[in-house]
């Protein structure tokens, strides 16, 4: 590789970071603000998450009297391992300079990382919440993960590869046919995504007032600017999961490595507006189904991990031809 | 072969394992039957498929009483009898979904792992048909043993015999009087377990199973 394209790769790998960084308040406010259009409530502006982010990183931190340095250092973990995750996931171009790092299975370790340092941090303080949120969200964790790994396994059957580019670059080129384990794949990476960024039927995130919660449990104890990095972590892991999810199953209008700048344009509109379907999507669905009691929640997770396992084993029966 | 051909009758054969699986989940009477319907609908689709791919028109006579019967009739009458014995809105009491689904999974493996090596050398489609089978039968025994409710085994039965259809109608050529026959016997058969669950409530009050153990016998 020459200098110039080093310097052009490198300049792409930015943009996409700072892209997704800027995009995730963004999508999070389109989510809302779709279920709010579609409960027939006027809902706050597209733009209000930057605007809470804005007030966040200007209050001042409340620590509690027995908080730890974990407790000071996890919003930055978090926040740093989830951004690390984004830069991987090809968002609007293919062939990433820093996607060559890690692929699918680095990118779970990193999110897996994030929750590891949340739910201490969330131990740490000595609530009674804290210590609620932290062990449900191991006990979701427990059971996601492994479907995770499963569905990771049945697409790399498939196309031979972890590599997020090379899946997706694969799944255009590749005469993929009807396969049912791709179909159990999607479904199961969607539960995942619902039980992972604790929305609805798993968890709610509009509330602070339950007891059913577990995400909103974890973060009650931090403020200011803490509380702003975690939220952005939050944000933009529901972006890191749908970009996953698109890039593995609806892989159109990606850009390839070394195309001309209105090529990237285009890529980046494509992934836009992929993104604003599936927030719209989303709210549908959450606006659809109703919030689950938490001891469920082991089933309904066990149903992505069924899917996952059969998906392989299905692919098993098909390669053993 | 990596046809059309091969990926539709994949794709029939997984989703009826699917929904074995959503058989096993499921913990409501009456979603239960809509659930079995589902499962015979689903055979009839497959069943027609190999008929059309195998190119024997006998086979749609059989995707038809699959259809006509298991996904309309049984169903039907299952719920009419669930109705009438006021069980409509109950909810079954399952021991551990997540781990009757592992098991289940397992069931799954077994069965790949058995099928694959033993046809070596047979049609392709058959072979997944078989293994597929295989999986969706031990999954009705898997049902059966582990509900306690007499109608959920009956549905765990109905969906056993939905596999064995299955597996005949991938391996080239079952006679038509034997589909006819069997499908006749599924429809006595139903009549009798129609009589003795109600004899099972009349005497017990319940048709758990579990309120008959102490009449067992031989253990003390």
């Amino acid at each position: 590789m020459t200098g110039m394209a080093v310097i052009g790769a490198l300049l792409v790998q930015l943009v996409q970071m700072v892209l997704v960084l800027a995009a995730a308040p963004l999508f999070t406010g389109l989510v809302r603000k779709a279920k709010a259009r579609l409960q027939r409530r006027r809902g706050p502006s597209l733009v209000q998450p930057y605007r809470d982010l804005r007030r966040l990183m200007g209050k001042d931190v409340v620590l509690a009297d027995n908080a730890s340095w974990l407790f000071r250092v996890a919003p930055y973990v978090i926040f740093a391992a989830t951004w690390v995750a984004a830069s991987l996931v090809p968002t609007f171009a293919a062939g990433l300079l820093f996607s060559s790092t890690g692929d699918l299975i680095a990118i779970a370790a990193l999110l897996g990382t994030a929750r590891f340092a949340q739910a201490l941090a969330a131990l740490d303080i000595g609530t009674a919440f804290g210590g609620i949120g932290s062990s449900r969200e191991m006990m979701i964790a427990s059971l996601a993960e492994p479907a995770m790994i499963m569905i990771v396994f049945s697409v790399a059957l498939i196309v031979g590869s972890t590599q997020l580019s090379t899946i997706a670059e694969q799944m255009i080129v590749l005469p993929v046919g009807l396969r049912v384990s791709l179909a159990l794949a999607l479904v199961a990476l969607v539960i995942v995504a619902i039980a992972e960024n604790a929305r609805i039927p798993v968890d709610n995130p509009a509330t602070h007032l339950e007891l059913t919660m577990v995400h909103e449990a974890m973060v009650l104890e931090y403020s200011g600017r803490h509380l702003a990095m975690i939220e952005l972590a939050t944000w933009l892991k529901l972006v890191v999961y749908v970009s996953v999810i698109v890039c593995i199953f609806f892989p159109f209008g990606l850009v390839h490595d070394g195309a001309g700048p209105f090529a990237y344009a285009g890529g980046v509109v494509a992934w836009a507006a992929k993104l604003a379907g599936i927030g719209v999507l989303l709210a549908i669905f959450e606006t659809a189904i109703a919030k689950m009691r938490v001891f469920r929640v082991p089933n309904f997770l066990g149903a992505s991990l069924m899917l996952g396992l059969l998906g392989v084993l299905l692919l098993f029966v098909s390669r053993g031809m | 072969m990596h046809g059309m051909e091969f990926d539709v009758a994949h794709m029939l054969a997984g989703l009826l394992v699917l929904v074995s699986f959503m058989m096993l989940y499921q913990d409501r009477l009456y979603a239960l039957l809509n659930v079995l319907a589902l499962h015979a609908g689903i055979l009839a689709l497959s069943v027609a498929w190999q008929a059309f791919i195998q190119d024997a028109p006998h086979l749609y006579i059989t995707a038809a009483i699959a259809l006509g019967i298991k996904a309309i009739l049984i169903p039907w009458a299952l719920r009419r009898m669930v109705f009438r014995m006021g069980l409509h809105r109950e909810i079954e009491t399952v021991v551990g979904i997540g781990l009757t689904m592992l098991v289940g999974m397992a069931l799954v493996a077994l069965s790949v792992e058995v099928m694959l090596p033993v046809t070596a050398h047979a049609d392709p489609v058959t072979r997944e048909d078989l293994a597929l089978a295989l999986s969706v039968v031990l999954i009705g025994m898997l049902m059966m043993v582990t509900r306690r409710n007499a109608v959920s085994q009956v549905v765990g039965f109905l969906s056993m015999e939905n596999g064995i259809i299955l597996a005949a109608a991938g391996a080239h050529g079952m006679p038509l009087v034997v589909e006819i026959s069997i499908a006749f016997s599924i429809l006595v058969a139903l009549i009798v377990i129609g009589v003795f669950l109600f004899r099972i409530r009349e005497r017990f009050d319940t048709v758990d199973i579990g309120a008959l153990e102490p009449f067992g016998g031989g253990r003390e």
